[in-house]
């Protein structure tokens, strides 16, 4: 049961979303891309997080999801939406959303593609083959000259606003939170805690962990749809292995299984990166350090809420 | 035939090199349970050391004895960094779950990959020339030709691998690094110092992706700060196919990385040669979870 509470919530942020986005053009347009490219990383944290937090799945692939996603709704806008129905209103407010969801659903489908096979393998495996399939996804990319190739796909129309982009947030958020909360969703944790004793309680454990992985694909592709409908370019090589790692540092940055933790690691690692972004190339450099003090002080995470259910180990 | 045979001799050059590296990803994975992302980069510190060995003494010809000069010299700047690596974000992580110490390394590839890109701090983004190590030449066979080059990558590469059989299976140190894998809590009650053998393992692992980075190099003369990350996730899938923890294992998974992919930069699919490590790892995982030669272990509860 999902208590009512979340779900007013859930409204409530909506209806901020739409009436803020109402007046976005007043906005200073790059406080507005800061926003809005934190918002896109909720989506990808939280996602991840229901992964590698939640259910203790360590994946390093979710750029190759978000790349999906991003090209399949980049191509139904571009390409077949204005061929079936020529350039109208309708594009921004109806095939853009479906475009969205339907990227997330392709990116769903490679997800349980991925994770059929490669969930029965643990810890630093999955960690290698999730790598992997990201690698091959990227490579598949560049060599599909239909989506433009190594040259990138140029011509994207940039319909994300700050609606579509916290709406999404919020809705993944919601998702991710209620799926957890449920009877169902308890399962999660128990196979992230302790996988023998789940399967000895009669939880198949497989079966929780390619529903993390497709839920957590599905977002992260609804995600890539955002991106390419926010920067109107898409480039294989900006999905690569350090993007994966990006949102893999909000989630532990977060505290793995948090998820205002995540939340809020998400919006201050995308402040971080413009604060920045007069360094230049010491980003990463600072990324690495961060990432190897965290782990040697406090792997479990910047934020520490008081937990309730749950005991980290 | 003779591009056949060409290939052939390419691909066991390329899958050396594999080897080498690979090796030091399955020591590491014995005594410690757990891959060391960082390995790829001393790869890459690898060839930037030789290439300033190259530069420093500046040979008039390259000789065969100042090759071997910088290549011992690089092997042990690269252990030293192995050791480095190990002391400085490793060694307080022991006990720690395998994903943390797994972050932790990614965290360590990370930042030697950025630092080395760094224009201040490093060797800064754009690729360097590698002088030649050897003095080469192109032996004529018929319609085969060989570059010495490409024979001295195999060469040397059984030569240290002679030598690391040596010190595996022929030295007490060796012993012990057997011991540690095999069970780390039983060695440390027969006496043997963990913490040293670790390091040791590191060194030596190190040692050898040093070598590998100044032959990779001499093959391929370019180099730059990512060059290790592609070679490294190649070996590692080299490490799994011959069976992780298994040291034979990891040099025939590698010579077969190296033909296979050779093999298939000649055909028309060349442009995925890159996945094509990646499938072979998949596959791997999902017939035969062990690898080649290693042997599976029953999870007892």
């Amino acid at each position: 049961m999902v208590p009512p509470k979340s779900q007013r919530l859930l409204i409530a942020t909506l209806a901020i979303a739409a009436l803020i986005s109402a007046f976005s053009g007043r906005i200073d347009a790059y406080l507005l891309d800061v926003a809005l490219g934190a918002g896109i990383s909720i989506v990808l944290a939280s996602s991840l997080n229901l992964i590698n937090g939640f259910t203790g799945q360590f994946s390093l692939g979710h750029a190759g999801f978000m790349a999906v996603g991003a090209y399949a709704s980049a191509m139904l806008t571009t390409t077949l939406a204005p061929k079936l129905m020529g350039q109208t209103e309708l594009l921004q407010w109806v095939v853009f959303p479906l475009s969205l969801v339907a990227g997330g659903l392709l990116s769903a489908l490679v997800g349980v593609a991925v994770g059929a096979p490669s969930l029965r393998l643990k810890g630093d495996y999955l960690a290698i083959v999730t790598l992997g399939f990201g690698e091959i996804i990227k490579v598949i990319l560049q060599n599909l000259d239909a989506v433009g190739g190594a040259r990138g796909l140029t011509g994207i129309h940039t319909h994300t606003s700050l609606f579509w982009v916290f709406g999404s947030a919020a809705v993944t958020v919601y998702v991710v939170w209620s799926l957890l909360n449920s009877t169902f969703g308890r399962g999660f944790v128990a196979v992230a805690d302790d996988e023998v004793a789940a399967e000895a309680m009669g939880l198949n454990s497989t079966h929780y962990k390619i529903t993390a992985f497709v839920v957590g694909s599905f977002f992260a592709g609804v995600a890539g749809g955002l991106y390419a409908h926010l920067k109107g370019y898409l480039n294989p090589s900006g999905f690569s292995f350090d993007k994966s790692i990006e949102i893999v540092v909000m989630v532990i940055l977060g505290g793995m299984g948090r998820h205002s933790g995540v939340i809020v690691a998400a919006v201050l690692l995308t402040a971080l990166t413009e604060v920045l972004r007069s360094f230049g190339n010491y980003r990463m450099i600072v990324y690495s350090v961060l990432l190897i003090i965290l782990m040697l002080t406090r792997p479990q995470g910047l934020f520490i809420w008081p937990l309730k259910k749950r005991k980290s180990t | 035939m003779t591009e056949f045979l060409q290939q052939l001799l390419n691909g066991i050059s390329l899958g050396a090199i594999y080897a080498l590296i690979a090796l030091g990803y399955t020591m590491v994975y014995g005594v410690l349970r757990f891959i060391n992302f960082a390995h790829s980069d001393v790869f890459m510190i690898g060839s930037y050391v030789g290439w300033f060995a190259l530069q420093r003494f500046q040979f008039q010809q390259p000789s065969f004895l100042g090759g071997i000069t910088v290549l011992t010299l690089d092997m042990a700047v690269c252990a030293l960094l192995g050791v480095l690596i190990e002391k400085l974000a490793y060694k307080p992580l022991r006990n720690r779950s395998t994903l943390t110490v797994l972050i932790t390394a990614i965290g360590v590839s990370l930042l030697i990959q950025n630092l080395a890109q760094n224009q201040k701090f490093g060797f800064g983004p754009n690729p360097k020339a590698f002088p030649p190590l050897f003095p080469s030449k192109q032996l004529q066979f018929g319609d085969l030709t060989l570059s010495t080059n490409q024979l001295a990558v195999p060469i040397v590469t059984l030569g240290l691998l002679a030598i690391l059989y040596w010190i595996v299976h022929c030295t007490r140190t060796g012993t012990a690094m057997r011991a540690l894998s095999f069970n780390a809590t039983a060695a440390s009650l027969v006496g043997i110092n963990n913490d040293r053998i670790i390091s040791f393992t590191f060194a030596l692992g190190s040692s050898l992706a040093g070598a590998g980075g100044v032959l990779y190099a001499m093959n391929y003369p370019s180099i730059d700060p990512l060059m290790g990350t592609m070679p490294g996730l190649k070996a590692f899938v080299a490490a799994v196919l011959g069976g992780i923890g298994n040291l034979p294992g990891a040099a025939l998974g590698g010579v077969l990385i190296g033909l296979v992919e050779t093999f298939v930069s000649g055909t028309r699919l060349s442009t995925f040669r890159d996945a094509i490590a990646f499938a072979i790892l998949i596959a791997i995982l999902l017939f035969r979870p062990a690898g080649l030669l290693g042997k599976l272990k029953v999870e007892k509860v």
